[in-house]
């Protein structure tokens, strides 16, 4: 244990550097050319009829606070849903909560366009759980489905169904634009007033899965493991989902349905360290935001002036990737 | 702690009923071992006295309070179970696996006591498992694997260790180890020992009580020298034994056996 408590601190160190310092960079530099200097001022002696304070102060830091954000949820409701469905392949995008959450933020924009934006975040939430409740049915019916493929198809198959139904609600609603301009802005439009609901509840979320870390690998050992410890099951599986739903509906609230991240970090951690969600979890979340931060760099530096959205440079990434895992066997863990 | 008495309990799967209104006692302090064919019931009947699987019907009462009514990390503390089987995770050294059996003694966070670490180090030596520590369980022997998981269960220092088939995957040499550990535990520190086990001259020389099984009822209980008998095994295998003592030592073996004959 000595060797791999060393590599974790190890790991967290490298990923803090890491963080801190493209965090630095994306705040630094942007379309607008502001110095090194006025960044500094602007954080320490802010002056709101400066033009450039008002960049750093209000666009650039928010937006990469909401980079974090979404990367450190997406790859933690990933690493936990791996573990709890005992399915490598669990992702809240593969598993339909992002549709679901999508789909129940166009039912908020078509139907009730006036409400403020912790309202639309509670659709969010609402929808992922919706997606969470339907998939547990389903797969639950047929308790016997060792088979992890078919909790995938069954969450494609909610997917699709309700970006479907989005899609036309959209459409008859005439929404579709606000909607569009929602997830192809991305991080670029978050404001503080956001980040004011969305960060403490991010908190809540991240300590909640870090709390549930040692029950949710115990879950991934098998059930009769976990309950002869002295588990209990139900309450552990039902505590990660809401869990699962915060985190995912905070970043589809933020940057619309993103697929695969939630796939692809913790898996890269597990190489990493090894399975234990104790050191999963908490990396996860740190390469999860840094990942994502640098994704969102890469999008404003590829082409400029215009963005890459990030989740299109991540799906670049992740899809090779979600293919080799698929490939390298999905039958068994 | 570890006097159970089980009364008509009835076990299902769904809708199959696997074991029909079995009764008997394990008594503390003692070795008691459940013998039987395949698909007799011993993991399903090991399973709901650990609380694994409800009961359809019956009782089963450990020291004067039955076993739903513990709470849950409560009865972890006094009962540990090896089940037949488990999945093993990429990525996990043994030490870590065996961390996880000091979950009922947990709060908060978790992070491991001086005592927690203490436990973990001693059940790996208990094991042999020490110059594995580091490595990972999924690249380890099915033997090595199995004593990881039998460290697991001995880490949670329970007075009560139930398993099922713990020899399997082992080497002769590791069988008798592991069978000889579980003796130690017995009679130095007297903990109360449940198991399933094939090996009939196993389960004669560990044994305080054997217990036959056949299709979910109980073909008799009772010592060694009392089960060892022709009739029995015939009743419970359908196989036709030649049964001795062992010389120097006061347990039955089977020599060798031969199929019944069907009617
Ligand atoms: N999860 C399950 N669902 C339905 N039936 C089951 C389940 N597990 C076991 N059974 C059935 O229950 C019966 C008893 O099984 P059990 O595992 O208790 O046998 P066993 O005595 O432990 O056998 P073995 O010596 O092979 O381990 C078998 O007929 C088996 O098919
Ligand atoms: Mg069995």
């Amino acid at each position: 244990m000595k060797n791999k408590q060393k590599r974790f601190i190890f790991l967290l160190l490298v990923g803090f550097v890491g963080l801190l310092t493209a965090l630095t960079l994306s705040v630094v530099i942007g379309a607008a050319d502001i110095s090194f200097q006025t960044v500094i001022a602007a954080i320490f002696s802010y002056d709101a009829t400066e033009n450039t304070h008002q960049i750093i102060r209000n666009i650039r830091i928010p937006r990469v606070i909401g980079a974090c954000i979404v990367g450190a949820s997406l790859s933690v409701s990933g690493a936990l849903m791996q573990s709890v469905t005992q399915n490598p392949l669990a992702d809240s995008g593969l598993l339909g909560l992002n549709a679901g959450a999508a789909f129940m933020m166009t039912i908020s924009m078509s139907f009730f366009p006036s409400l403020p934006y912790i309202g639309i975040v509670s659709f969010c939430f609402l929808g992922a759980g919706l997606s969470a409740l339907l998939i547990y049915l389903i797969s639950t019916f047929n308790q016997k489905n060792a088979f992890p493929l078919k909790l995938i198809l069954v969450g494609s198959a909610v997917t699709v169904f309700l970006s479907s139904v989005s899609q036309i609600i959209a459409l008859m609603k005439n929404v579709g634009q606000d909607i569009a301009f929602w997830y192809v802005g991305g991080t670029a439009n978050i404001t503080w007033l956001q980040l004011k609901w969305l960060m403490p509840m991010t908190g809540v979320g991240l300590l909640g899965a870090i709390y549930l870390a040692r029950s949710v690998f115990l879950l991934s050992l098998g059930e009769e493991t976990a309950k002869g410890l002295g588990q209990n099951v139900p309450l552990v599986r039902m505590a990660t989902m809401i869990v699962v739903i915060l985190l995912t509906g905070i970043s589809v609230a933020i940057v619309g349905p993103i697929s695969f991240l939630g796939l692809m970090v913790p898996h890269m951690m597990r190489k990493l360290i090894g399975a234990d969600d104790r050191l999963v979890i908490p990396l996860s979340a740190l390469y999860g935001g840094l990942i994502v931060v640098l994704a969102d760099f890469g999008g404003r530096m590829l082409n400029p002036p215009f963005e890459t959205p990030f989740g299109a440079i991540i799906a670049v990434i992740g899809i090779p990737f979600f293919l080799y895992l698929t490939r390298k066997g999905g039958a068994a863990k | 702690m570890g006097n159970f008495t089980i009364e008509n309990v009835t076990v299902s799967y769904e809708k199959t009923e696997i074991i029909h209104q079995l009764s008997f006692e394990i008594n503390k302090g003692k070795i008691t071992t459940l013998i039987g064919p395949n698909g007799c019931g011993k993991s399903t009947m090991i399973k709901a006295i650990a609380r694994l699987l409800p009961i359809k019907a019956g009782t089963i009462v450990l020291d004067g309070q039955k076993i739903q009514q513990y709470p849950t990390k409560e009865l972890a503390k006094e009962l540990a179970i090896l089940p037949q089987s488990s999945t093993t995770p990429e990525g996990i050294s043994v030490s870590e696996l065996v961390s996880y059996g000091r979950f009922p003694y947990q709060k908060g966070f978790g992070s491991l006591t001086a005592e927690d670490k203490a436990k973990i180090t001693w059940a790996i030596e208990e094991t042999n498992l020490t110059e594995f520590a580091e490595q990972e369980v999924d690249k380890l022997s099915g033997g090595q694997k199995q004593r990881a998981f039998i460290a697991m269960a001995l880490a949670q220092d329970t007075d009560i260790l139930i398993l099922d088939e713990p020899t399997t995957y082992l080497d002769m040499a590791h069988q008798l180890e592991i069978l000889l550990l579980l003796q130690k535990l017995n009679q130095e520190e007297g903990r109360t020992i449940l198991m399933a086990l094939h090996d009939l001259n196993h389960a004669a020389r560990f044994s305080d009580t054997m217990l036959a099984m056949k299709s979910g009822q109980l073909i008799a209980l009772g010592s060694p020298q009392e089960m060892m008998t022709k009739e029995i095994l015939a009743q419970t295998f359908e196989i036709d034994a030649e049964i001795l003592l062992a010389p120097n030592k006061e347990y039955p073996i089977c020599l060798s056996y031969e199929l019944l004959e069907k009617e």
